[in-house]
């Protein structure tokens, strides 16, 4: 493990690369989206793992979103922006991946995403998997949708989520799906941002004063039952790894737990001991069996692109 | 915020004969640096005046920026297409940065962010009053773009060349943004405007809205404007409230054309031997009732403000007492 990977170590390292003031990131699509998948590589299960992917970032962002004009300080806004916006890039080439290999046409039915135009293609893929899609049909973890609580709780769930994906982005870019391989490889100094920044806030309010050491804990234990789901492997993720596409989700619980091992005692922190929430019929967010949690966030997210299905934006 | 050291060389070059000397007093280079077209930098003497004037007009302008996030925030969580949203984002997280460079501005003359947020969320200082209108479509968005962003720009412009130094190279950079974010709003009108018939009466219906507001952005009109001439004086502020509302008027009208929409004045007209555009007058009993704190939003808007700041405390100070723990720690002596 180099000094880069360390999450501790990392905190005194300044920070002077400007992220704040980056842009909408529309037109910094990395890869070619359409290259095709890799020889015997199922189609169907690479869209799927895309989407499992994207909708993580997507719907994590969403709920990072909510935060703004709310945070506790200005350089806190302009940082969970700064980490909505890097989640929003990484889910929309995904999305596109995922419609480019057939994902999208499944959702662009009558009445929803319609034939506004010549080609049939109203929307783009990307859009129509984001605003298309009933919350059944969504694949992230439950982690990615729960309610972020309070400040501290934002950043119990940030450190977790990012050690998690940083640990899976590292891995993926040596996916044999070229597209997968340059979405991790960028994503990974944006992921090592977000888990340096999480780490600097448990940091202070775990080891901060009275009331920010109760609120880290309660943060903490609040976002703790929804961590287990996230090493559980899905069929598809079974498949993919076999054929040299994905990431175990196995193999990322010591990246978590180290991470975690390094910040919690120094924050003054105790690693929860509480059960896992339960899945229904050993089913969950990745089945697209989520908690009560979803449907609201995309019916906000949703509501407009919905009542306008033949309009472009 | 961080200046080119190239912006920094000129703005510091500009300054001529900056020290006192024992034939001019303070006040006289002030006076000389101003009548110059020099830059006034934070250790240079200035009149008391001049730097209550500078930290009211700075403070407000940030006070603008971080409200009028809340506007434009309104709709990110519901922006119709993942470039949108990603735009919308990025465009508060701006106002965001925006908001933090002009309070440090205000950190030159003396005053700090947390007394200026008090007195914002205490309404003993002002913002911009367009804020208090509220957004009620997604065509607000690029209406907001459009005009507020572009009245904006017509006010903040002249003051890059202000003679006061921070303030001038902070509202350099803010310029840039200010540009990119009015483009972004006329292009988002542009694509609703060749859309469907929903999406054109979107449009016209914000246009509507957001025209007048937008006008009075400017600022009462010079005869009852009574901090215009000192400000030019001092060259803090460089035309009056009416030149750059009428330039605003003039540059718009053009442009709602190309858009398609109609602007909402009948009495708007081009008048040739002035060679300006006529237009209806501004209802200042309205803008009056705003200013006062009577518009649709005044209240919510600071509610929502104070809100977030008071919530805040608590980690604001968790970072405090962590950071002072750790100063301790790191002045105790080796082992």
């Amino acid at each position: 493990m180099d000094a880069d990977d360390n999450v501790y170590d990392a905190l005194a390292a300044a920070d002077h690369d400007g992220r704040w003031a980056h842009g909408a990131g529309f037109d910094e699509s990395v890869v070619e989206v359409t290259a095709p998948a890799p020889d015997g590589v199922d189609t169907e299960d690479l869209a799927a793992y895309c989407l499992m992917l994207a909708d993580d970032a997507l719907v994590g962002s969403q709920r990072l979103s909510e935060w703004a004009t709310h945070a506790p300080e200005l350089e806190e806004e302009v940082a969970l922006a700064n980490i909505a916006l890097d989640l929003l890039g990484q889910a929309r080439v995904l999305l596109a991946r995922a419609g480019h290999l057939g994902a999208a046409e499944r959702f662009r039915v009558a009445g929803r995403a319609s034939e506004a135009t010549g080609d049939g293609r109203a929307h783009d893929d990307e859009d129509v998997l984001a605003y298309f899609r009933d919350d059944r049909f969504f694949r992230n973890v439950t982690l990615a949708e729960i309610d972020l609580g309070d400040f501290a709780q934002t950043m119990a769930w940030m450190l977790v989520f990012s050690s998690w994906r940083l640990g899976l982005m590292t891995r993926l870019r040596g996916s044999a799906d070229p597209v997968l391989a340059a979405v991790a490889t960028k994503a990974v100094p944006e992921l090592a941002y977000q888990r340096e920044y999480a780490a600097g806030w448990v940091l202070r309010l775990g080891d901060g004063t009275e009331l920010s050491h109760v609120r880290m804990q309660a943060g903490l234990d609040a976002v703790w039952p929804f961590v287990e789901e996230i090493f559980g492997a899905h069929a598809v993720e079974t498949r993919l790894v076999e054929a040299g596409v994905a990431v175990d989700p196995a193999a990322l619980r010591a990246d978590v737990d180290a991470d975690l091992e390094q910040v919690l005692p120094v924050a003054t922190l105790t690693r929860p001991e509480r059960p896992a929430v339960g899945l229904v019929g050993g089913r969950g967010g990745r089945d697209g069996v989520h908690t009560e949690a979803l449907g609201p966030v995309l019916a906000v997210m949703q509501s407009l692109a919905r009542a306008h299905p033949e309009a472009t934006w | 915020m961080t200046v080119s050291d190239e912006t920094t060389r000129l703005a510091t070059a500009s300054t001529p004969d900056g020290a006192p000397t024992p034939e001019r007093g303070p006040e006289e280079v002030f006076e000389a640096t101003v009548a110059a077209e020099g830059r006034i930098e934070p250790r240079d003497w200035m009149p008391e005046g001049y730097r209550k004037t500078l930290v009211r007009q700075i403070a407000q302008h940030a006070h603008s920026e971080i409200i009028g996030m809340q506007p434009e925030g309104n709709w990110i969580l519901r922006a119709p297409s993942l470039r949108r949203k990603a735009i919308l984002l990025a465009k508060v997280q701006d106002e965001a940065g925006h908001g933090l460079y002009l309070y440090s501005a205000t950190e030159t003359l003396g005053v700090d962010r947390t007394e200026l947020t008090e007195k914002l969320i205490d309404s003993r200082q002002k913002y911009s009053s367009i804020f208090n209108y509220p957004t009620l479509t997604f065509a607000d968005i690029g209406v907001i773009g459009w005009l507020v962003d572009g009245a904006a720009i017509c006010n903040q412009v002249p003051l890059c060349r202000s003679s006061y130094g921070p303030y001038a190279r902070a509202m350099v950079r803010i310029c840039k943004e200010e540009s990119f974010h009015q483009r972004q709003g006329f292009e988002l009108l542009m694509t609703l405007m060749a859309g469907t018939d929903a999406q054109r009466a979107m449009v016209q219906d914000a246009v509507d809205r957001w025209w007048w507001p937008s006008l009075m952005m400017f600022g009462p009109a010079d005869g009852d404007s009574p901090n215009t001439q000192q400000s030019m004086a001092w060259r803090i502020k460089r035309h009056t409230n009416d030149e750059l509302r009428q330039r605003f008027v003039d540059m718009t009208v053009p442009q709602a054309a190309a858009l398609g929409v109609t602007l909402p004045d009948p009495a708007l007209a081009w008048n040739d031997e002035r060679q300006a555009h006529d237009f209806g007058e501004i209802d200042w009993a309205e803008f009056t009732a705003v200013v006062k704190g009577a518009g649709p939003c005044n209240a919510q808007r600071i509610a929502h403000r104070r809100a977030a700041h008071e919530n805040g405390q608590w980690v604001r100070d968790a970072a405090s007492a962590y950071a002072a723990k750790h100063a301790d720690r790191s002045e105790e002596p080796a082992a």
